[in-house]
């Protein structure tokens, strides 16, 4: 009897032929190698409020918001190279836009979530100009700084109806379309982030990130591009925000709250930084966790913040890089 | 006149405030966003020695500085050390740690204190009383406050051109590698520096809690000063931040003074805003459009 011989064989081997972006594939099975993963992140999703009652189904779609964020902040962060503390600006514009014109124009949400998107990212990314001019951490100072000013403003003002807030706002049509709205966004702009970076744009934020005056040196200006980059995150954060006030029917300044500026940056850190999905996994985690602490009031804060200090002193890549890592090293044995 | 002597007062509070985090930046470029968290905390710290410990005011003082300059020297040893060099990572660390001191503080219910919202945590002024300056009353307070900047002004001048130490922090941020390689350590200089910062932090702390209560809230209202002065003046610039205190200081006591207090704030955004639209790095700041590579 012939002695058969085996030996590992490691899936991605033949896959990736010559780089990490290029594949060949030549069977089903590297097909599904490839798409695996995706499918499930897309069908696990969309299925998911299938199997929740009303309660959770709430859960989901804060974690929806909290997974946008996460998107934006860490497209700018490891893409743009700009660290964006102010999460929550972004949310709060949106949400007092399509708030107020639903609140004093009654438009009707399904109008109000579009015009407030674009109205806030515009007014987002007006703000956030003057810091952009220069490199290091001023982005970060100014992007921490202006949430807490908004809420200083709003209420010494007492604007949009100042401390109180606006209540009895108008909700979204029924409870599916407030899930799958969520979760199309989610989904939709965590693909088309993906596609971005890495078409001609996202090579340019890339060089811009790395080195600047090799950029600027092409005749490429780095403003123009770093405003275009804000832009979109604010587009994504701000559509977040418009949707949050017509899920809760309410506005008030926490929505410029600390807790829309750390969880996603936690989320992020958590997930692995540079991975665009993994901000959205880390939100889909670290929600349901903070909902589950409800109790505890601001401990919930103090929780992501050692969560977030642990992950970026002793684990800086992140659950989703290390379990793709070790997806891709997957060896099987086969006969020779 | 009572617009000069308060602006003067004002300003001197947020140059306080800002040459900490100017000093920490300065040197070892790391934006130290547990500042205004540790202000909070020393204030909170000699509150709790002077009422629950019952030590002497002067001691407890000394007592919680020392706590807030350990404290620097261990957010540095043990996190950010590890970070160096990753700005991204350098932010978001400080900026965590901040969050957990300022939150934590607002339940220490748990640890056996008895909450911000019960009673107010007050610091007793050094001494009491008012003095008339040309017919404008002033507590003694605010002029020691005025006395105590121009000292530490002053001391921290001769230290850093006159001292060994202080000569080797400026070296480590004027040029890293000449100054490693003539000797300096650049991770102890940087611990250094953080744990000054800190200390700064808690002794503008003592000097200005005795103005008002001390709340969680302030942290974060402090650390917005400091970050205002200091883009304001340019990061990393002590000639610039105490300009920019000035700045700010009377800029904000002279539109409360026209157009009342709510306007505050939005006098302190628009002159950010716009030093940042006229001179992006601040008034006296270096900061480069570009990277510079060698």
């Amino acid at each position: 009897m012939p002695k058969t011989a085996r030996r590992k064989k490691r899936l991605d081997r033949s896959v990736k032929v010559r780089t990490e972006g290029l594949y060949a594939l030549t069977s089903w099975s590297e097909i599904t190698y490839l798409l695996l993963p995706r499918l499930v992140l897309i069908m696990g999703l969309l299925s998911l409020p299938f199997f929740l009652d009303m309660y959770w189904q709430r859960v989901l779609c804060a974690a929806g918001i909290y997974g946008l964020l996460a998107l934006g902040f860490d497209f700018l962060a490891e893409f743009v190279g700009l660290v964006c503390l102010g999460g929550a600006f972004f949310i709060g514009a949106g949400g007092y836009i399509s708030g107020l014109l639903n609140a004093y124009l009654g438009l009707s949400p399904l109008v109000c979530i579009p015009i407030a998107t674009v109205a806030g990212a515009v007014i987002s990314t007006l703000v956030l100009v003057p810091a952009l001019r220069l490199r290091g951490i001023y982005f970060a100072i100014v992007s921490f700084m202006f949430p807490l000013f908004a809420v200083y403003i709003i209420v010494a003002l007492s604007a949009f109806g100042g401390t109180e807030g606006i209540s009895a706002l108008d909700n979204l049509p029924n409870q599916w379309v407030e899930v799958y709205l969520i979760l199309a966004a989610v989904l939709v702009s965590l693909f088309l982030l993906r596609r971005l970076v890495d078409e001609d744009m996202g090579l340019i934020l890339r060089a811009i990130k790395d080195n600047d005056q090799a950029v600027k040196a092409s005749g490429i200006s780095i403003t123009t591009y770093k405003i275009r980059a804000v832009f979109i995150a604010a587009l994504i954060g701000c559509f977040g925000g418009a949707y949050l006030t017509h899920l809760y029917g309410w506005l008030g300044i926490s929505l410029f709250g600390m807790d829309f500026s750390i969880l996603p940056i936690a989320a992020t850190v958590m997930g692995g930084m540079g991975t665009l999905a993994g901000g959205v996994l880390g939100a889909l985690l670290l929600t349901p966790l903070s909902e589950a602490l409800r109790g505890f009031g601001q401990l919930r804060v103090v929780l992501y913040c050692f969560i977030l200090l642990l992950f970026i002193v002793y684990k800086p890549e992140g659950f989703l890089s290390y379990f793709q890592r070790k997806y891709h090293q997957f060896e099987l044995w086969e006969e020779v | 006149m009572e617009i000069i002597i308060y602006g003067t007062v004002n300003s001197v509070i947020y140059a306080l405030i800002a040459v900490g985090f100017t000093l920490v930046y300065g040197v070892s470029r790391v934006p130290n966003f547990a500042h205004g968290s540790i202000y909070v905390l020393v204030g909170f710290l000699t509150w709790t020695f002077i009422n629950s410990i019952h030590l002497h005011y002067a001691v407890a003082i000394v007592l919680s500085l020392l706590v807030a300059s350990f404290l620097g020297l261990i957010i540095y040893r043990f996190v950010l050390i590890r970070l160096r060099g990753m700005a991204t990572s350098e932010i978001i660390a400080s900026f965590a740690v901040s969050l957990i001191i300022l939150e934590g503080l607002r339940l220490q219910g748990i640890a056996g204190f008895k909450g911000f919202i019960g009673p107010f945590y007050v610091l007793p002024p050094f001494f009491q009383g008012k003095i008339s300056i040309l017919g404008v009353f002033v507590d003694y307070q605010r002029l020691i406050i005025i006395a105590a900047c121009f000292v530490l002004v002053a001391a921290l001048w001769i230290f850093t051109h006159y001292t060994k130490m202080g000569l080797s922090l400026r070296a480590i941020a004027q040029d890293e590698r000449a100054a490693m390689m003539l000797g300096v350590h650049a991770d102890k200089t940087a611990m250094l520096s953080l744990s000054i910062g800190s200390a700064l932090a808690g002794l503008a702390a003592v000097l200005i809690l005795p103005l008002g209560n001390i709340t969680a809230e302030m942290g974060y209202k402090v650390l917005i000063y400091a970050l205002a002065v200091c883009i304001i003046g340019g990061l990393g610039s002590w000639v610039g931040a105490i300009l920019a205190a000035f700045v700010i200081g009377f800029a904000m006591k002279i539109s409360t003074a026209l157009f009342g207090a709510v306007w505050e704030s939005v006098v302190l955004v628009g002159t950010i805003i716009l030093i940042l639209l006229v001179r992006p790095s601040g008034l006296l700041g270096k900061q480069k459009e570009l990277e510079e590579r060698v």
